[in-house]
């Protein structure tokens, strides 16, 4: 069956079963492959996407339940002439990534706690940052979250 | 290598005596391909001079207006300098770093700079390492089908491909990217001083030009590459001073960065072509089992699938997408034969590997002094402790993903793995088909860690057998199950270590371990003790022992350095004294560890309720020493609040970089120390996914790291692995100073599993 969506402000329509999780049709069917396959059961992030602007872990969400809703993926975070988020710039000012693979996901994760709590606390990042970083970039991560809001002045150390 | 008498070139050493048992194949090759390299100018030399190797290399990477120079590097006529990496880049941001020495000595403008990974061709090879190591590092199948004349006429000074062992920088870079950037220096001013007619003694380089400064005129390094490409170039070009130094030691940032920022970076398992199809597997749960019948109809009843593959030991059904090939693959009902080892599991490990050690025979013995007699001399205080650590997981964050084409008898793969050629090589054997008929395209990766050495990844033969049996191009992808589950883990391992004190100092240690590879020769023993005795007792499972970031040094640091926290309780000392007083006065180890105690205010006051735990262990020619301080949770667990890391790798050369890799490592070895455990029940691995087998997230991370370099200007170290061995044991010296309880079996937070 057909399934129609927005993603990245465009509408889009899958031809795939409606227990697709959003993950596949993204990578497999619209060729969106910014967005990684970690784990496949919501625990590591790498998936993480914004549905009508709120943070999920796109593997673990069947595609019958996206069907008319906005989808943001890691490919639509810059600006329509190509400017980068803030958020992406910062992770490029705290060299954030190693192998890179989650950053998608980490990226998606930062932006959405952003966007809900403006300047979040070293709190508030603990709470909301819980994707999977096995190459362990996450001072640079908090590093990164706290410069994109200005907040960087206030964090000591570095890492 | 100490007695080398000549500091420029590395002797080899004698092959380390392997382990017994020792299984087909797997080989402790990250640490012969790290310590076993023969460079040098002669050989250089020859390389430079081989008339068919540049022929070749100068077709994959010349072309319209690029002139190549040996197999490293291109230069442009509009002055782009491209520099080919033999090694992989899966995160520790070693491309940045050769380019920036490659860059350093041929004073080429960092910005007109370029990176691409070489292509998998024995032209971008170490023929010198092949000659004499080839077996030891990809196994004997590999060498067997290289032949003589084109290991013969290589000669090129990195380990084959291979990315590992902390390598790229130390020998890669410090050889191979430092003398070709000076050569190819030293050709561009010679090629202006003809045309300019005067003394190659009055030009000047820098920014990619060559200057005279008498006349005023310059040339660009674009304008000049032709004619220099024609000449011979030094085998034993002059080096700048670390004075001269511009790019080196400093933090450029990384060239792959913008790319894993938007997620245009095309990993591995991203790769696709036209009429592509998605497959994915389930090999056997137990290691060792074949598959003994399954019926392929549910399988083939579920939309969008449309083959089922029957392997030795797995079932792989392929579809037009992950999704589909998943649910077929979830449909089956496979059988699976146990090959034998139902009885395996975790308890019965550790207990056969306590009854070798009681035993007391050892494969493999090292050290020095009467150990015996010092324990049974009058007045000695006896100390003695058991350790245990489990099976590790790599957790690499991007699954394995090939994706294989078989078309009119070849066979081209895309992927990331940690060596190119032997990539090929296997894959060749898989298919039954010669080298020279398969392609491999190295794609960047989602970590590694160690898990994507050739000989121990199982996909390169599946993807080539998949690849035969259908007419299309097929991405073969494991999910995260399979990979938890088939791992090629970080040895299970236990260890008794036993030390005798007298007047509050160490007179003899004895150190028993367990496990599947001997570390001798890997992780040297730093502290200066009277007497040693390292006891090596070899035991292997039904499980693949691979190489985890670090390899032996993440146990043997854990043992070495928790016990010695437990002499110093013993001998009523302070543990950061008792190590000091232990390692030869004025050595490098002692002012790493001097440094750390400093910056992390060893001794001064700590807040409620928090530990501090210190620990030094050096690897791969790296000196880390670590202090982390561990507070308690609401539910007891604990959390490092402040972790300070000081490294001696000799030449830092590129510091941001550098930190991140300390940084990271220690981060990756609290993570394993805290709740990492593969662990087996009736001969099959127990976790499956991250749900049972918890990584660190950043809540229980460190907020920052605070890391340190001292640029002692020894040997350059690797700087990818070492970060981690002392976290482990910096950990639990921490929680038992906080609460008084010593962990001998990790992980922390399961120790009732072990």
């Amino acid at each position: 069956m057909a399934i129609a969506f927005s993603v990245n402000g465009k509408p889009v329509s899958v031809e795939a079963d409606a227990d697709t999780p959003l993950l596949w049709a993204l990578r497999d069917d619209l060729g969106l492959t910014g967005t990684k396959f970690g784990c496949g059961i919501a625990a590591c992030g790498a998936c993480s996407v914004h549905v009508d602007g709120n943070l999920t872990r796109s593997c673990s969400v069947p595609l019958g339940e996206v069907a008319g809703k906005a989808v943001t993926t890691i490919e639509g975070l810059k600006s329509a002439d190509g400017v980068l988020h803030k958020v992406q710039a910062a992770w490029i000012e705290a060299q954030v990534p190693q192998c890179g693979y989650c950053q998608s996901g980490q990226i998606m994760a930062a932006v959405a706690l952003i966007e809900k709590v403006g300047t979040p606390s070293d709190a508030q990042i603990d709470e909301a940052m819980t994707n999977i970083c096995r190459c362990g970039t996450y001072p640079r991560i908090r590093k990164a979250i706290l410069a994109a809001t200005g907040a960087a002045a206030a964090q000591q150390g570095d890492a | 290598m100490a007695d080398n008498p000549n500091p420029d070139i590395e002797l080899p050493e004698a092959e380390a005596p392997a382990a017994k048992p020792k299984r087909k194949g797997i080989k402790r090759r990250i640490f012969l391909a790290g310590s076993a390299l023969v460079v040098g100018g002669g050989i250089f030399g020859v390389w430079w001079t081989d008339s068919s190797v540049k022929a070749k290399a100068n077709a994959l990477i010349g072309g319209e207006g690029k002139h190549a120079f040996g197999s490293v590097m291109t230069i442009a006529v509009d002055d782009t300098v491209t520099m080919f990496s033999p090694h992989i880049d899966f995160g520790q941001g070693s491309h940045t770093a050769l380019a920036q020495m490659l860059a350093d000595e041929l004073d080429a403008k960092w910005d007109k700079v370029a990176i691409e990974q070489a292509p998998a061709d024995m032209a971008f090879a170490n023929g010198a390492l092949a000659k004499g190591f080839l077996p030891t590092m990809t196994g004997d199948f590999a060498a067997g089908l290289i032949p003589d004349a084109v290991i013969g006429m290589m000669a090129r000074s990195m380990p084959l491909m291979i990315t590992g062992g902390s390598s790229a920088i130390r020998f890669t870079g410090e050889v191979a990217m430092r003398r070709t950037g000076a050569a190819v220096r030293a050709a561009l001013i010679a090629e202006a001083a003809d045309r300019l007619g005067v003394p190659e003694s009055e030009l000047a380089t820098a920014d990619s030009l060559v200057t005279h400064a008498k006349s005023g005129k310059s040339l660009r390094y674009g304008e000049l590459a032709a004619g220099a490409a024609g000449r011979s170039l030094s085998s034993d070009p002059v080096l700048k001073t670390r004075e001269q130094w511009k790019l080196i030691g400093t933090g450029v940032p990384r060239r792959d960065i913008p790319s894993k920022v938007d997620g245009s970076a095309v990993y591995g398992i991203d790769f696709t072509l036209p009429e592509m199809r998605v497959a994915t597997i389930a090999a056997a749960p137990v290691r060792g089992g074949t598959l003994e019948s399954v019926d392929e109809a549910p399988a083939l009843a579920v939309k969008g699938v449309e083959k089922v593959i029957k392997l030795p030991d797995a079932v792989v059904v392929v579809g037009k997408g992950y999704w589909p090939a998943t649910k077929g693959l979830q449909a089956l009902s496979p059988k699976f034969s146990d090959g034998g080892h139902g009885a395996v599991s975790t308890p019965a490990i550790y207990a056969a590997q306590a009854k070798l050690m009681a035993g007391g025979k050892a494969n493999n013995e090292a050290g020095e002094g009467d150990v015996d007699g010092a324990f049974k001399a009058p007045g000695a205080k006896l100390v003695e402790a058991e350790y245990r650590v489990p099976f590790l997981h790599h957790a690499m964050m991007e699954p394995f993903a090939l994706t294989g084409h078989f078309k009119d008898g070849k066979l081209t793969i895309w992927g990331g793995l940690q060596d190119p050629l032997s990539t090929r090589v296997k894959a060749a054997k898989a298919a039954g088909i010669d080298v020279e008929n398969v392609t491999f395209v190295p794609m960047i990766m989602g970590g590694g860690f160690g898990r994507r050495f050739p000989d121990i990844v199982e996909i390169i033969d599946q993807i080539a057998l998949v690849a035969k049996q259908v007419p299309y191009p097929v991405k073969l992808v494991w999910s995260r199950e399979q990979e938890v589950t088939h791992g090629s883990y970080r040895p299970q391992s236990s260890a008794k270590l036993s030390a005798s004190l007298k007047g509050g100092a160490i007179t003899a240690m004895r150190i028993d371990y367990a496990q599947s590879g001997n570390a001798e020769g890997e992780v040297p023993f730093i502290y200066t003790l009277p007497a040693t005795s390292r006891r090596h007792f070899a035991y292997q499972s039904n499980q693949i022992d691979g190489p985890w970031r670090s390899v032996n040094a993440t146990q043997l640091g854990f043992y070495t350095e928790s016990f010695m926290d437990e002499l110093a309780l013993a001998a009523g000392a302070d543990p950061y004294e008792f190590r000091r007083k232990h390692l030869s006065e004025g050595s490098r180890h002692q002012k790493v560890l001097d440094e750390v105690a400093k910056r992390a205010g060893w001794g001064t006051p700590l807040p409620a309720a928090t530990g501090r735990g210190i620990a030094i262990v050096e690897s791969f020619d790296t000196i880390v020493a670590e202090v982390v301080e561990v507070a308690l949770k609401e539910d007891g667990s604990p959390r490092v609040v402040r972790a300070f890391a000081v490294v001696d790798c000799g030449t830092t050369v590129n510091p941001l970089n550098a930190e991140a890799q300390i940084a990271g490592g220690l981060i990756m070895g609290l993570s394993s120390a805290m709740g990492e455990a593969v662990t087996l029940d009736k001969g099959a691995v127990v976790q499956s996914n991250f749900a049972d087998y918890p990584i660190l997230k950043l809540a229980d991370a460190p907020p920052a790291v605070d890391v340190h370099f001292l640029d002692s200007g020894a040997k350059t170290g690797g700087i990818g692995e070492p970060g981690l061995p002392p976290a482990s044991p910096a950990l639990a010296n921490a929680l038992a100073a906080l609460t008084g309880k010593r962990i001998r079996n990790l992980p922390v937070l399961t120790q009732a599993r072990a």
